[in-house]
């Protein structure tokens, strides 16, 4: 049943990769996804992943190299950040809308300028409306597992979309964590080959990616987006059954003593285990807090959100990019509004910016936002950068 | 002997007796007349035949030839954008190269084309061409150069000629129109050290046809440069697009050479060159020009010209 294994995540992401019987990775070095392709691309010289390993001069190139790839009926994994996501963003838009099941780790990390190499969710959020199916890791083991539920999803006939899998750089993609690697046999029980239903071949020839006039873009745009709205139950179905094989159960929204809770954080990724531990220090204060944490993002699991979330009078919202709305909503606590606005229960939401271009965020910032979110009495209040220096 | 002196050691060729019946690219597309791009594009698929799978840069010949739900394929086609094709081909070819490795599927056989124009080419996919050539796919691109960005409205590109008029280059009290010389797209190409490239015309399509089977044949990247005349851009008229291009060649404009394994080939001696001038009256898109001017362009093609027999090693 797997081994226990002690290293960097990043490095246990490869393996994943690997375990996954990939056919083709293309990859461009950025900061700090490299250990990612790097070990991969050890793996192909060693002779432990029969691959092509492609080491593009983009990651425009390398989205590319990924369709093509993929079109032509071969399992293709990528992993990028920041700048480079932003580099091959346009090409992410072409991938989902073409049904490709690329598979794409991002190591979240800030966009320019100031350039900054360090994490936050600027990129998880530019890249919000792909089109892809993204989900978000906390841990290492949830990197691995998401991973190869990545697979799992993509591929499913009934869905056919790319999925990437996000975890926070540095803060999570550069530690050295205990995780349970499953075997090979198990992987493979899990995963089956990949079987496109459609594939570039001579034998059977078909147009990719034709001129769409105006009769007919609407109607690809909507079926796009049925596929997206589709895949959600296709996505939790893999998730029961990565459970059912690997005794480890996942949904789109995680909960953390959120039954009785008057107030509930809101977040994504890794920041969330910083949350639990504020979560049970309140607790000890005997204050009645919570955490919700959005393990799916897109697409977005608004019901389960909400469900999650409808019992408390405050909520904290985290969002870990500027987005320049010049209003008052980060885009987390724009989603998280918009799920409440049809219903009767409209808790008071505090939106608080966190953690930019790597700033740490404490227990204590935490313990800081909950207190605000209680006392304000319930007035709109537009967001608040936390942890800015006078 | 090189790779590509190699592998085409034992080629017959195509001539007028010969000439494949199949039709990759099929009638019924939607390209002006007297375009040169499809002209030289369906030669070029001729003989290749139809164990191809092709990627295409946008451009004219993705707009004309598929738009949904119609297709001029009869061939495995793929469009991705307008600067990657050159990637989108590399990924498809190491995907084939991966799984009848692995035993996933059993077609080793398959060519791998790229197109794009010269726009796609010479300027925004110039990184993607340069990448894939550098690292070795086993492909072939074709330039399709109608030497401006014809799809989206006569604009200038790298690959325009100097003095042609265009709607980025347009003539007026201070412009002669396009104020910079012809990229020379083939000599890049070369200087990646590919076991292959070679320019070629539809107005001599045995030639063209016989340039791209060898470059089928060849392992790696192959780079073809095709002259492609465009009546709407250049001011010609449709019927006389192929005269406009035979003219091209033998007034020394564009000249027909292969690279083997580095080594400059002359495809045919210009013996009795026409003036360029006879060639620029053709189109009207150089009519501004005056003598002076003509008198420089035809002293540049010498030049360019001389330049090329060298290489070639022929005598002058």
């Amino acid at each position: 049943m797997g081994k226990r294994i002690g290293v960097e995540v990043s490095i246990a992401a490869a393996e994943a990769v690997a375990l996954a019987n990939v056919d083709v990775i293309a990859a461009y070095p950025i900061t700090p996804q490299t250990h990612i392709v790097e070990h991969l691309s050890e793996l192909v010289a060693d002779g432990h992943l029969d691959a092509e390993f492609i080491p593009v001069e983009s990651e425009h190139s390398a989205m590319s190299c990924c369709i093509g790839s993929s079109a032509a009926g071969a399992r293709t994994f990528t992993a990028t950040s920041s700048q480079g996501y932003a580099l091959m963003s346009e090409i992410c838009y072409i991938a989902s809308s073409m049904r490709l099941p690329i598979v794409m780790t991002v190591a979240n990390r800030a966009l320019s300028a100031p350039i900054s190499i360090w994490n936050d969710h600027a990129d998880l959020m530019m890249s919000r409306d792909t089109g892809w199916i993204q989900t978000i890791a906390e841990n290492g083991q949830e990197v691995i597992d998401l991973t190869f539920h990545a697979f799992k999803v993509a591929e499913d006939h009934r869905v056919l979309l790319p999925v990437q899998v996000n975890l926070d750089g540095f803060t999570l993609s550069h530690m050295i964590e205990p995780m349970n690697m499953p075997d090979k046999a198990e992987v493979d029980a899990y995963l089956p080959p990949y079987k496109p239903v459609l594939r570039l071949d001579p034998s059977k020839p078909v147009t990719f990616g034709p001129v769409g006039m105006p009769d007919i873009y609407t109607e690809a745009k909507m079926a796009q987006d049925q596929a997206l709205r589709n895949s959600k139950a296709v996505i939790i179905e893999a998730w029961k059954e990565f459970g059912d094989k690997f005794g480890r159960y996942y949904k789109p929204v995680e909960t953390y003593k959120t039954e009785d809770a008057e107030t509930i954080i809101i977040s994504m990724g890794s920041i969330s285990e910083t949350a639990m531990t504020a979560v049970d220090h309140l607790r000890s204060q005997g204050k009645k807090v919570g955490l919700a944490r959005i393990r799916l993002w897109r697409p977005f699991p608004g019901p389960e959100l909400f469900d999650a979330v409808k019992g408390a009078k405050n909520l904290v919202v985290l969002d870990r990019a500027m987005n320049f709305s010049g209003g008052d909503s980060g885009i987390v606590a724009a989603e998280v509004k918009s799920i409440l606005f049809d219903q009767n229960h409209h808790p008071n939401v505090r939106n608080f910016f966190v953690g930019l271009g790597g700033r740490d965020v404490t227990v204590q910032n935490f313990e800081e936002m909950v207190e605000k979110a209680s006392t304000n009495g319930g007035k709109p209040v537009p967001y608040e950068i936390i942890n800015v220096r006078e | 002997m090189g790779i590509a002196a190699e592998a085409i050691k034992d080629f017959k060729g195509f001539n007028l007796k010969n000439m494949p019946e199949v039709e990759p690219l099929s009638p019924g597309h939607r390209a002006c007349q007297g375009c040169g791009e499809i002209l030289a594009l369906r030669q070029a698929m001729k003989a290749l035949g139809n164990n191809v799978i092709v990627c295409s840069s946008t451009g004219c010949m993705e707009i004309v030839t598929s738009p949904f739900p119609q297709t001029a394929w009869n061939v495995p086609w793929i469009h991705v954008a307008f600067e990657n094709t050159s990637a989108v081909v590399a990924g498809v070819e190491a995907a084939y190269k991966a799984m009848n490795r692995k035993g996933i599927i059993n077609q080793p056989d398959v060519t791998f084309l790229a197109y794009g124009g010269d726009g796609s080419t010479a300027d925004i996919g110039i990184q993607a061409l340069s990448g894939a050539m550098e690292r070795g796919h086993n492909f072939i691109y074709i330039c399709l150069d109608n030497e401006a960005y014809m799809n989206t409205g006569i604009q200038r590109s790298s690959s325009t000629p100097w003095g042609a008029a265009t709607t980025t280059s347009p003539v007026g009290k201070k412009s002669k129109g396009q104020s910079t010389w012809k990229k020379d797209m083939p000599g890049i190409a070369v200087a990646h050290n590919i076991p292959y490239v070679a320019t070629a015309s539809p107005a001599f399509p045995v030639d063209l046809m016989n340039k791209v089977k060898k470059a089928s044949m060849i392992p790696g990247p192959a780079y073809l440069h095709f002259y492609s005349p465009c009546p709407t851009g250049w001011r010609c008229g449709g019927e006389e697009s192929v005269a406009v291009a035979r003219m091209a060649v033998q007034s020394k404009v564009f000249p027909l050479y292969e690279v083997i394994d580095g080594q400059y080939v002359l495809s045919r001696k210009v013996a009795k060159p026409k003036p360029v001038a006879d060639y620029l009256k053709m189109q009207r898109r150089f009519r501004h020009l005056t003598e002076t001017d003509i008198q420089m362009i035809q002293e540049r093609i010498d030049a360019d010209y001389a330049e090329l027999l060298k290489k070639c090693g022929v005598e002058a």
